[in-house]
């Protein structure tokens, strides 16, 4: 009796299990969906793109990415790329000692210097676009990738302070304890021993830092015009007041997220502690 | 440490030892302090100065094309803010889009935290699937969803609902808050699904299978055991969430211009208008002092939060 | 003020030194890539300008112009309007230093040049060969200089006028005079209307903005007797000239209007009239480019044109003009008129005509441009009426009263950029029926009381 119930019970857990698994997938697709159609809107005639009703079956074509390859996108993505990666490794290269030094070796006050760094990221950026305007205006910084590479650092470093401290606080204290035993200095101690152990930390911390870099727009729409403009401005210079853009838009579009979609698949763990500035790990 | 210990030999210190322990004291403590002081003095330099400025000019009146005008106006500016009916209006749709997004995004992604948390096949796809509408480039989702999903006459929406029969809407002028919220929820639901997946998988297993032996229904097992564990997660995502989404103006920028009229400008957007369309810095600065303000007062309590969730985690 | 920032300004410097370090270590490219001005010998001007047809035109027109000046390298910028004018006016009116050429109207020229943020173009203007400086429509001209000089030169100008169904006319048995009064206007659109067929009298801008909706509705009030402020800076928004004329407007569109004109500005209402939805359209001149252009309009061969509608003026078209400048803050004053010239020059004309079209060239900045015989061929019924409404576009024939202030769809203070926005988004709900015209106008009335306070009045 009861090895009928029990065996009752599987299949029933068994079907329940895989009416579930196709309802995650249907989620997960419907999710996905403006995705596909961005992807697919890409490879369109501009004509097919805004036709209604939506053509689901069309002969692809590459137009729209040969037209940005020829017209002048390459300046917008090579900014991107300057701003992002250059912003990235002045984060890293004071984020780390700064995160030693409210970690491993305390300053006294470490939690006000914590709470000081992260309360900057509350600030509403647009509350102080406007002075940043007008000093930049004044030393002739406008238009300028330097002053993106300075805002981004800026923008990131606290974000990348307190993820690097959770790396650091999960250094074991022996490690540091053997190094020191050794008559090691700081800086040798931080290249042979500490650099290593946390070097997963330090790609991780590069992510997020990448991410929230590429993606910006409130600085590159306010503080550029021909010269230093990046991805998302191009993107919205696609769109013209007359004429159709929307396969061209979402050419663009799948150009200027693919990094960053690329960089997030594969490393999904590194992301949720990044998002939680360390507080998940 | 070393150094220390060196000049501490004998029992008969004098003066002059007492005053070189000090000072090594002290070089001690500019050795720890220098690795941090490169980082504070870039983020002091860069988030501080022009806050400082801001307030300076919230307490004057300045508009950038007469700047002949300037004058020292004390407290009116924010007398003016609070007699701005467009001022109040962006303040609600803040306050709407900030919260029915998070409130939205967090039923959406416990939802498919859930779900993701059980052996299936492909879910490491599935995951990989539900995450992509975060890593899109805000700037390409906010296009996405005004032009592709919304547009009027040729967008995703209106033919999906027009095969039940619904006829078109104009979604971006007719419900612009509406539209903008479900933009941005398509954005957040991942961040929330991730940082809850990450919470229901640090549960320990020997618990739930204990409960499971108690005789406990999955509901019970979720109300009493799998939601309290969840709290700490599911706070930190309400207020991360706050924290990234009370600011966007990406969204609001590109998919309805604020508009129609003032309808679905937030503060961001409102004081980015008034400082780049109507340049009346006084007024753009006092509003811009009121949000921080406003928002200071919410990171305290997510700030709270995060060192509890920090310092629980390190006592482990 | 000025101490405070230069301090901070080096103290930013600092910061910014700190980043180039890095920055620069890292990324020795970034210099060849972004670096501004000369290089190699070659000047490099940014060009900002508004992404207008004739102006994108002109961008793919620039390859004739690299010919001729090989060392000159020109960037645009090129934003659609209102992203433009944010753009440019922060960059000029904070001496920013962005730009070499900006686009811009007759609005801020005046305004701009007595601030000092514009450069004097006179003498460039007088070296010059074959600029012809005195063929460019002098109503233009005139409002285009500041103390007798000027200060940018117009690419294309427009008043306003109406356009009609010449066969709907006809075939009603109507007579549209060459100068329509208002009440003749409501006559013809009660006849017309048809909503039955979705077909609406009139087509007329209600979107809120001051270069939209107020454009047209400032052109009623003047010949209405109205005005904005009173010679000591009373603000009149609520007097019975302006309130009779924009109940006449607002009554008009919502009576016999198109549909969702709430929200219905320049481009919409081309629409709704190219698609042969309606019968009228009040508008800008600039508006033949589109309807007589048969790629995009069903109506070519059934328009005619008349001049603005009045009441106790003797006419009321409005007077704009897109226009180059060189801001004073730009470091390459001499390429950047080079490249002004290019895109004005009596030249240009030809090469767009030649190029593109000849429907497609730049209208109503140049006497000459209707003396080129391809053109007049195409422009015969509308030609006349452009250039009898931009001649007459002036405050002595547009208004009735004195005020304190230039312009006609539009009051020349720095302070109407914002004011007249705020005030068309009260006419918008207005028109949207969310208020009567009365209570749009009371609260337009306070936010201009708030402007007239700084000009002096006292009230």
């Amino acid at each position: 009796m009861s090895t009928i119930t029990a065996q009752q019970a599987g299949t029933g857990r068994r079907s329940t299990g895989t009416l579930l698994t196709a309802f995650t997938w249907v989620v997960a697709l419907v999710f996905f969906a403006p995705v596909v159609w961005m992807v697919l809107t890409s490879f369109k005639h501009e004509s097919e793109a805004a036709a209604s009703p939506p053509s689901f079956f069309f002969q692809p074509t590459l137009e729209q990415y040969r037209n940005i390859f020829t017209a002048d996108a390459g300046p917008y993505f090579l900014n991107s790329v300057i701003a992002t990666a250059a912003s990235t490794l002045l984060v890293l290269v004071l984020a780390v000692p700064a995160a030693y030094a409210l970690s491993i070796r305390p300053v006294k006050r470490t939690q006000d210097a914590l709470f000081f760094f992260i309360s900057t990221k509350m600030l509403p950026i647009v509350a102080v676009i406007m002075p940043i305007y007008v000093i930049a205006g004044q030393i002739r910084m406008l238009d300028n990738i330097l002053t993106l590479i300075i805002l981004y650092t800026a923008m990131n470093l606290p974000i990348a302070i307190w993820m690097m401290r959770s790396f650091f606080l999960e250094v074991p204290g022996e490690v540091l304890e053997a190094a020191s035993i050794d008559g090691a200095s700081l800086l040798k101690t931080m290249r042979s021993v500490l650099i290593p152990m946390v070097a997963p930390g330090i790609a991780a911390t590069a992510l997020i830092c990448v991410i929230f870099a590429w993606n910006e727009f409130f600085f590159a729409l306010n503080l550029t015009a021909a010269n230093a403009a990046t991805a998302p401005i191009y993107l919205m210079s696609t769109m013209t007041s007359e004429g159709l853009f929307l396969a061209q838009l979402s050419a663009a579009s799948v150009l200027a997220s693919l990094p960053v979609v690329l960089a997030g698949w594969f490393a999904q763990k590194q992301l949720v502690r990044g998002l939680s500035m360390g507080a998940v790990k | 440490m070393t150094t220390m210990t060196r000049t501490t030999p004998g029992d008969t210190r004098s003066a002059e030892e007492i005053r070189a322990q000090r000072a090594a004291e002290r070089a001690e403590g500019w050795r720890r302090r220098a690795p941090l002081l490169p980082a504070l003095i870039f983020v002091i330099v860069c988030t501080q100065i022009p806050f400082l400025l801001t307030i300076w000019y919230s307490l004057r009146s300045r508009n950038l094309l007469r700047p002949e005008g300037e004058q020292f106006v004390g407290l009116s500016n924010f007398a003016d803010i609070f007699l701005d009916s467009t001022f109040r209006t962006a303040a609600l749709n803040s306050v709407i889009i900030t919260f029915g997004c998070v409130f939205v995004a967090l039923l959406l992604g416990l939802g498919l935290a859930l779900l993701l948390d059980r052996p299936f096949a492909g879910r490491g796809v599935v995951r990989t699937l539900l995450i992509t509408p975060f890593l899109i480039m805000p700037v390409a989702g906010a296009m996405l969803w005004s032009i592709s999903m919304f547009n009027p006459s040729y967008g995703l929406v209106n033919w999906l609902i027009g095969l039940v029969g619904i006829s078109p809407v104009d979604w971006t002028s007719q419900y612009p808050v509406l539209s903008i919220v479900i933009a941005l929820v398509w954005q957040w639901t991942p961040f929330m699904m991730l940082l809850l997946l990450a919470g229901l998988q640090s549960q320990q297993r020997d618990v739930l299978e204990a409960a499971a032996m108690d005789g406990a229904t999955t509901w019970e097992t979720f109300r009493y055991v799998t939601l309290p564990h969840l709290r700490f997660y599911i706070e930190l995502s309400v207020l991360l969430g706050v924290i990234y989404v009370v600011n966007t103006f990406d969204h609001i920028y590109l998919m309805t211009a604020g508009g129609p009229g003032t309808a679905s400008a937030n503060l961001p957007f409102y004081i980015y208008q008034r400082a780049f369309l109507g340049f009346d810095i006084g007024q753009s600065a006092a509003m811009g002092v009121v949000t921080v303000i406003a928002t200071i007062i919410i990171s305290l309590l997510a700030l709270r939060l995060i060192f509890r969730g920090l310092n629980a985690k390190e006592q482990q | 003020m000025t101490g405070t920032l230069h301090r901070l300004s080096r103290r930013s410097l600092l910061a910014a030194g700190l980043g180039a370090t890095a920055g620069a270590a890292a990324f020795g490219l970034s210099g060849c890539t972004t670096g501004t001005g000369a290089r190699g010998g070659r000047e490099q001007i940014v060009v900002a300008i508004v992404s207008n047809p004739q102006m994108q035109d002109a961008i793919g027109l620039i390859d004739h112009f690299r010919n001729d000046h090989p060392n000159i390298d020109v960037r645009f910028v090129s934003l659609p309007e209102n992203e433009a004018r944010a753009k440019i006016t922060a960059s000029v009116a904070s001496g920013g230093g962005e730009f070499d050429v900006v686009m811009i109207s007759n609005y801020e020229t005046p305004i701009w040049a007595a601030q000092g943020w514009l450069a004097d173009l006179e003498p460039y203007i007088a070296e010059t060969d074959g600029y012809q400086d005195d063929d460019i429509i002098p109503t233009i001209r005139q409002a285009l200089s500041y103390q007798g000089r000027q200060h940018a030169v117009p690419f294309y100008g427009e008043s306003s006028f109406l356009v009609y169904r010449q066969d709907l006319f006809e075939q009603a048995g109507l007579q549209m005079p060459q100068q329509p009064t208002w009440d003749q206007i409501r006559e013809f659109a009660s006849a017309l209307h048809n909503p039955a067929e979705g077909f609406s009298g009139i087509a007329l801008r209600g979107l809120a903005g001051w270069g939209e909706n107020l454009a047209p509705i400032n052109t009623v009030i003047n010949t209405f007797g109205g005005r904005w402020f009173s010679l000591d800076w009373e603000p009149m928004l609520n007097s019975p000239e302006v309130v009779e004329a924009v109940s006449t407007y607002v009554d008009t569109v919502r009576s016999w209007g198109q549909p969702g004109a709430a929200t219905s500005g320049y481009g919409e209402c081309m629409t709704h009239f190219n698609q042969g939805n309606t019968a009228m359209w009040y508008d800008a001149s600039a508006m033949v480019s589109g309807i007589e252009d048969p790629r995009s309009s069903t109506v070519v061969g059934n328009t005619n044109y008349a001049l603005a509608p009045v009441m106790e003026t003797d006419y009321a078209g409005w007077l704009y003009a897109w226009s180059l400048a060189i801001p004073e803050t730009s470091r390459h004053k001499q390429a950047a008129w080079d490249f002004i010239t290019w895109m004005t020059h009596p030249d240009y004309f030809q090469l767009v005509g030649r190029e593109v079209a000849w429907e497609a060239l730049p209208p109503g900045s140049r006497l000459s441009t209707y003396e080129i015989p391809e053109y007049a061929e195409i422009s015969g019924h509308y030609a006349e009426p452009t250039l009898t409404s931009m001649e007459n576009a002036t405050q002595e024939n547009c208004m009735v009263h004195e005020v304190p202030y230039e312009g006609l769809q539009f009051v020349a203070i720095p302070e109407f950029q914002d004011l007249g926005t705020r005030v068309g988004q009260q006419l918008s709900a207005a028109i949207a029926g969310q208020q009567t015209v009365r209570e749009a106008l009371d609260q337009s009335q306070r936010f201009a009381e708030s402007v007239a306070r700084t000009y002096g009045w006292e009230g």
